[in-house]
């Protein structure tokens, strides 16, 4: 099965790891991977700020960059929403609607995929330790994406799976909310840390790249001992 | 008071709320509480999804024909023996209640909780007037007597702790009891009591308008509607013009609805329906009625992309579920609308000048619209929100309008995105302390405040993934 990687701007620049983690994961699941070169960002910021007439500029180089794809997967819940709805807001634009529309339906999230589509629950991975997992609100509400990172998670050796409390509230990222409306963000994120502490976890797991960045930021400045991983990296851990 | 509230900026009202350790515990945990109990109720009804998507069709319905309704309404009141008068404005709502005050020279009026006469600023028209007005919800009483504004739909006076309460008893009513609630209670009910007797006039809003007889539907959990509605020999009742429903079969919908999604209940302890003036062969009721309808800015939601924020019943779910309310509270939105709803009809009621912040207020987390009984896409609407302030209000900064300009020519282009990674990196690298960022430039100042940001990767994946394609090993 060929899969065209969408790596997000986030994992491009910040965090190569789970890009790798990502394609080995894939191929060893007997994905052929292909990245197309020219892929950028989703849109999301400037779509989410109110920019939507530059953002669907990107969004039509993206179409374009992906055109040729069978499956566009991604390693992450909210730009993936993101791709979903081009169709929804390219529906009036007649020289762009159908291949909108085709990009949103062949997408899919990483652990969506493996699991909806790939059929697959245990990749035969091994982590050692105890962690908790980040349900991320666009994958999650938006999406409707919820079981399929817990299923494969389940089946990873040597890991224990405890439960967040309040594992249904925002981290606070929201991308530019994150640091236009800082002095809110930064109380969520908080809340959301003294959670993840309170499980007494080893490692924080989430699959979207923002909410990592944002919880994992919080983390590092309290000098927390909590790894923070992409699903990619434990589900590829061996 | 009117919808608005205070005249702090916006970050000044959020910085306050934050510093209130009072106030977020026990947002905070109303929120935890209401949430609970809402989930359990939901649970036991069974299949929510289809009740949420009858009460949004209904909803839905209604607005598309609302001029309809309206009439139906207007006529059925008047036809048992009420008044309608038709508000475009809240100052011609307030000359209407005036008048009617003056004519029935009343000296004090009883009120049961209404959000939309806070909306109009009655209870300020009418002191100014020199009638005496008399809130008779509890929640209402106490932030009536403590002369702070309401900082959620139901529960209006969350804000304030028992012993917060004790002292304003104390030094407005001379109380001299503990703190313990069921003794404040007893107080109240007592004070509250007399007024109701020597009452001229009740005021009460109105939770949904039944069209097809004409009836006035108020939920409560205290029974203090009853009281406004039979004692006083004049009764007015105030409604936004969306707040009404075809008929009896509807109102059991919504209304079930309304107590589910608001506190948890099957149906609220009260739920008082009034059909106009009392008649001949009736024991009790007012002897006079009058329907005041307000606009206020409603009707040019109509046919608009808002229109859906009509469909609103005020359960304030949205509010409980908002992790965004948790830490800032009702206050910090300026509008006597808090919370998501708030945040979407605000701006639209009162302006964007006014309140163009609070679309951003949000991590668009749709929290909100999960949680909403009618299916408003709340999320999506602050989304709306911040496109119109872009792309009509011209109200967004100059500094970002050039961010997202460059964001447009960066990711629109495979090569110029590339040399931007790039740069980004390379730039980056002068701000890091270690592997983090601990103090970023610009914008990034803010989010480093209290939390690191993390360096651009060492190495390239794109690098990697051509390297290894071509058989190379991967550094």
């Amino acid at each position: 099965m060929k899969v065209s990687l969408f790596l997000t701007c986030l994992i491009d620049v910040f965090s190569s790891e789970i890009g790798k983690d990502t394609v080995e994961l894939l191929e060893k699941l007997g994905c052929e991977v292909d990245f197309p070169e020219g892929q950028t960002c989703c849109g999301q910021p400037a779509y989410n700020s109110g920019y939507i007439k530059e953002a669907k500029e990107t969004m039509k180089h993206m179409i374009n960059t992906f055109r040729h794809a069978d499956y566009v997967v991604s390693p992450s819940g909210s730009c993936m929403t993101m791709l979903k709805e081009y169709e929804n807001l390219f529906m009036d634009e007649p020289e762009w609607a159908n291949k909108a529309e085709e990009l949103s339906n062949k997408s899919y999230e990483l652990t969506q995929f493996i699991v909806e589509v790939l059929d697959i629950e245990d990749v035969g991975a091994r982590y050692e330790g105890t962690a908790t997992y980040h349900t991320s609100c666009h994958m999650s509400r938006l999406l409707g994406v919820d079981e399929s990172p817990l299923t494969l998670l389940k089946h990873v050796k040597g890991l224990h799976v405890v439960p967040l409390p309040f594992k249904q509230d925002c981290c606070g990222f929201g991308g530019t909310f994150s640091v236009k409306m800082a002095r809110i963000s930064e109380q969520m994120v908080d809340e959301k840390v003294h959670h993840i502490k309170s499980t007494e976890a080893n490692v924080l797991i989430g699959a979207d790249c923002g909410c990592l960045m944002n919880i994992g930021g919080r983390i590092n400045r309290l000098g927390n001992p909590i790894e923070v991983k992409h699903i990619a990296q434990i589900l590829n851990h061996s | 008071m009117s919808m608005k509230i205070g005249q702090a900026p916006f970050t000044k009202r959020v910085s306050t709320s934050l510093q209130d350790s009072f106030m977020r515990e026990a947002v905070s945990s109303a929120q935890g509480r209401l949430t609970g109990v809402r989930e359990q109720i939901i649970d036991e009804l069974g299949n929510w999804e289809e009740w949420r998507e009858l009460s949004a069709a209904i909803r839905k319905h209604t607005i598309d024909h609302l001029d309809y309704y309206l009439y139906e309404l207007s006529e059925n009141v008047i036809k048992r023996g009420g008044n309608v008068y038709f508000a475009e404005t809240p100052e011609e709502a307030n000359q209407y209640i005036s008048s009617i005050i003056t004519k029935k020279n009343a000296k004090k009026v009883v009120k049961s909780k209404s959000m939309v006469t806070e909306e109009i600023g009655l209870n300020h028209a009418l002191k100014a007037s020199g009638c005496e007005v008399v809130e008779t919800d509890l929640g209402e009483y106490i932030i009536q007597l403590a002369e702070d504004p309401p900082s959620h739909f139901l529960a209006p006076a969350l804000h304030k702790n028992r012993d917060q309460i004790q002292e304003v008893f104390r030094t407005k009513r001379g109380y001299a009891n503990s703190s313990n609630p069921e003794e404040l209670t007893a107080f109240a009910r007592e004070q509250l009591r007399n007024e109701f007797l020597s009452a001229d006039i009740g005021i009460t809003g109105c939770n949904f308008a039944i069209a097809d007889s004409g009836t006035i539907s108020l939920v409560t959990n205290e029974g203090n509607a009853e009281m406004v509605t039979t004692f006083p020999k004049t009764q007015i009742s105030v409604m936004g013009m969306e707040r009404i429903v075809p008929t009896w079969k509807e109102f059991d919908i919504v209304v079930s609805m309304l107590a589910r999604s608001a506190v948890g209940q099957k149906l609220s302890t009260y739920v008082s329906t009034l059909t106009g003036p009392k008649a001949k062969d009736e024991m009790d009721g007012p002897e006079e009625f009058h329907l005041v309808i307000l606009d206020n800015g409603r009707s040019k939601m109509i046919g608009s992309e808002f229109q859906s924020a009509l469909h609103c019943i005020r359960c304030s779910a949205c509010l409980n579920v908002c992790p965004v309310y948790r830490h800032i509270g009702g206050h910090a939105y300026g509008s006597i609308y808090s919370g998501p709803i708030g945040a979407v009809i605000s701006p639209i009621l009162g302006g964007y000048e006014e309140y163009k912040e609070l679309p951003y207020a949000s991590t668009l987390c749709s929290a909100c619209t999960d949680a909403c009984p009618v299916k408003i896409p709340l999320h999506e609407l602050l989304l709306k929100h911040r496109q119109n302030i872009v792309e009509k209000e011209g109200g967004a900064p100059l500094p970002e309008k050039m961010v997202m300009r460059a964001f447009k020519l960066v990711t629109s282009s495979a090569k110029m995105y590339q040399f931007s990674v790039k740069s980004a990196s390379f730039v980056s690298r002068s701000f890091l302390k270690g592997e983090n960022m601990t103090s970023g430039p610009f914008s990034l100042k803010e989010w480093t405040r209290t939390r690191d940001f993390p360096a651009p990767s060492n190495d390239s994946f794109r690098d990697w993934f051509k390297n290894r394609s071509k058989g190379g090993s991967a550094f």
